[in-house]
């Protein structure tokens, strides 16, 4: 999923400030699964602007509504009837999916609630880790399914550099070094061969090589 | 001007190889790297210039080399994959050449978050491995990465680093054999106070059939004070400073603690010299260069010989 944790309320104070009128807009997918912008957060959120507002004295009217999908155009739509009477819209959608509303209400303004951070995996209660950087080139079939882009601090395709001790990374004690998780799970499916060759410098074309990429699909057009 | 590296001259002549390391100043002063030179230059083979070590923004290693070169000194050009994308990392390596710079340590660099630009963009597009085999390439097949031709190949000794203290030793010789096929030529390893673990990583080394193949000089850096020995262990990633050897130098008085971190390396070496497969030693005196001529001369290692 795409993780996000929201932003400071001083900072959506701020942003907001000039408006009477609020629409908040919570999204049902990824960020309502990392508790930070599903339809309980974006309650959350409008009770404490509503809270704020009505301590400091001032005038405001707050709408809160949760999309199934802040980034896909046919839920965005649930917003047409709405959106003009407001003056601005807070979104709780990660960056796509601000980007996404925006785009369909191009004379709207829109401020984001949420920092969008990764693309991670659930890992406890309360505890998200990053585990992809979306290269377009996966390379878990190699690294015995931990990336190494995504979880060595310093992006090594060739084995752990020279920090790696009991285990950990040398950035962060508390991170596990991801090499040494390859390096074991590889040598418990006795295929340490993997790494015995060479691997090239990576294709950063495919993630960053001519701006924001695409993904075209002709059979999914009509 | 043709020049050849020394160092690689050193080591074929099969002579025991005394290399040192001059860390440039926090500053533009080319005195400063001058100097250090002056100090190292009779009493090693080669010296190495650090790229930002720590990632503390220095007096580029590049730069710092061609001082050395000037004062008649060969270097050796550490280079991290921090800092440059390949298409840097490729023009600084003929650039290096071009200026008579005849040695290159790959190396993919102390992270970002260590130094005083945390907030840097670490960029390592490339990693040392890869580094190694983009150089060796450029040296061998006259080619950059993608198959382009060179009018003027460079002309570079190539070497790599190897932490034998780090985790997991048994891999750790695997990926030097990685190394070594990539096209290190030389090999300088972490500073060794831990000399059993060393010989344990040697063992392994030698197994994993690299003995001839590559030239390996020993890390050694004399220590201070005991100060100086706990900080390493406790706050140095990739540094196994064993509590003996901190006990020892806590049981001397603060005075004569420097004079005992020069004795303990002193062993270091004499102890390396009888390793097999362990062709010199790199002296990494960290701000402390003018320790190096009384070193390399209480070791029996001095006067270097002419080649």
């Amino acid at each position: 999923m795409i993780t996000a944790e929201r932003k400071p309320i001083s900072e959506i104070k701020e942003m907001i400030a000039p408006y009477r009128k609020i629409l908040v807009v919570g999204c049902g997918s990824c960020v309502a699964e990392c508790a930070s912008g599903g339809e309980k957060e974006t309650g959350l959120l409008a009770s404490a602007i509503r809270m704020d507002a009505k301590s400091s004295g001032k005038d405001i009217e707050v709408r809160e509504m949760t999309l199934d999908r802040q980034c896909v155009y046919e839920f965005i739509d649930q917003l047409n009837d709405v959106i003009a009477d407001y003056d601005i819209v807070l979104s709780l959608g990660c960056g796509a999916g601000v980007q996404a509303v925006a785009e369909v209400f191009p004379k709207v303004h829109i401020v984001p609630a949420l920092n969008t951070t990764f693309i991670g995996q659930t890992k406890e209660a309360g505890l998200w880790i990053e585990n992809c950087r979306g290269c377009g080139d996966c390379k878990l079939g190699v690294f015995a399914a931990v990336c190494p882009v995504t979880r060595c601090a310093k992006g090594l395709f060739n084995g752990p550099c020279g920090g790696s001790k009991s285990d950990r990374c040398e950035v962060d004690p508390d991170v596990p070094c991801a090499w040494q998780q390859i390096v074991s799970r590889l040598q418990d499916r006795g295929r340490l061969d993997l790494l015995r060759k060479v691997h090239p410098p990576a294709d950063w074309s495919k993630q960053q090589g001519k701006g924001p990429r695409k993904i075209y699909r002709e059979d999914q057009r009509s | 001007m043709t020049t050849e590296s020394r160092l690689k001259k050193i080591l074929q002549s099969g002579k025991f190889a005394v290399t040192a390391e001059c860390g440039p100043p926090k500053g533009a002063d080319p005195e400063v790297v001058r100097n250090k030179g002056k100090i190292l230059k009779d009493y090693t083979d080669s010296v190495n210039v650090t790229d930002n070590q720590t990632g503390v923004v220095r007096l580029c290693s590049l730069a710092a080399c061609a001082l050395l070169r000037a004062e008649g000194i060969d270097p050796v050009l550490q280079m991290v994959t921090r800092d440059r994308n390949r298409i840097a990392l490729q023009s600084d390596v003929l650039g290096a050449s071009a200026l008579g710079i005849r040695n290159i340590l790959c190396l993919s660099g102390d992270h970002q978050s260590f130094g005083n630009q945390p907030e840097a963009k670490g960029v390592f597009d490339i990693d040392s491995i890869q580094f190694v085999k983009t150089v060796r390439t450029m040296r061998d097949a006259g080619e950059v990465i993608g198959g382009d031709k060179l009018a003027t190949p460079p002309q570079l000794f190539i070497g790599a680093v190897e932490n034998p203290f780090a985790d997991p030793l048994q891999y750790r010789a695997t990926r030097l054999a990685t190394k070594v096929d990539a096209g290190a030529e030389f090999i300088q390893t972490q500073c060794i106070y831990n000399i059993d673990r060393f010989k344990e990583w040697m063992g392994f080394v030698r197994d994993n059939g690299l003995e001839g193949k590559v030239f390996i000089l020993g890390g050694i850096t004399p220590l201070k004070s005991a100060r100086m020995a706990e900080y390493m262990a406790n706050n140095v990633a990739g540094m196994d400073v064993p509590d003996e050897i901190i006990r020892r130098m806590k049981s001397v008085p603060q005075k004569e603690q420097r004079q005992e971190g020069i004795r303990i390396a002193l062993e270091t070496i004499q102890a390396l010299q009888s390793i097999k497969g362990i062709h010199g030693v790199h002296i990494m005196a960290i701000e402390w260069e003018d320790v190096v001529p009384q070193i390399v001369q209480e070791a029996k290692l001095f006067p270097r010989p002419q080649v």
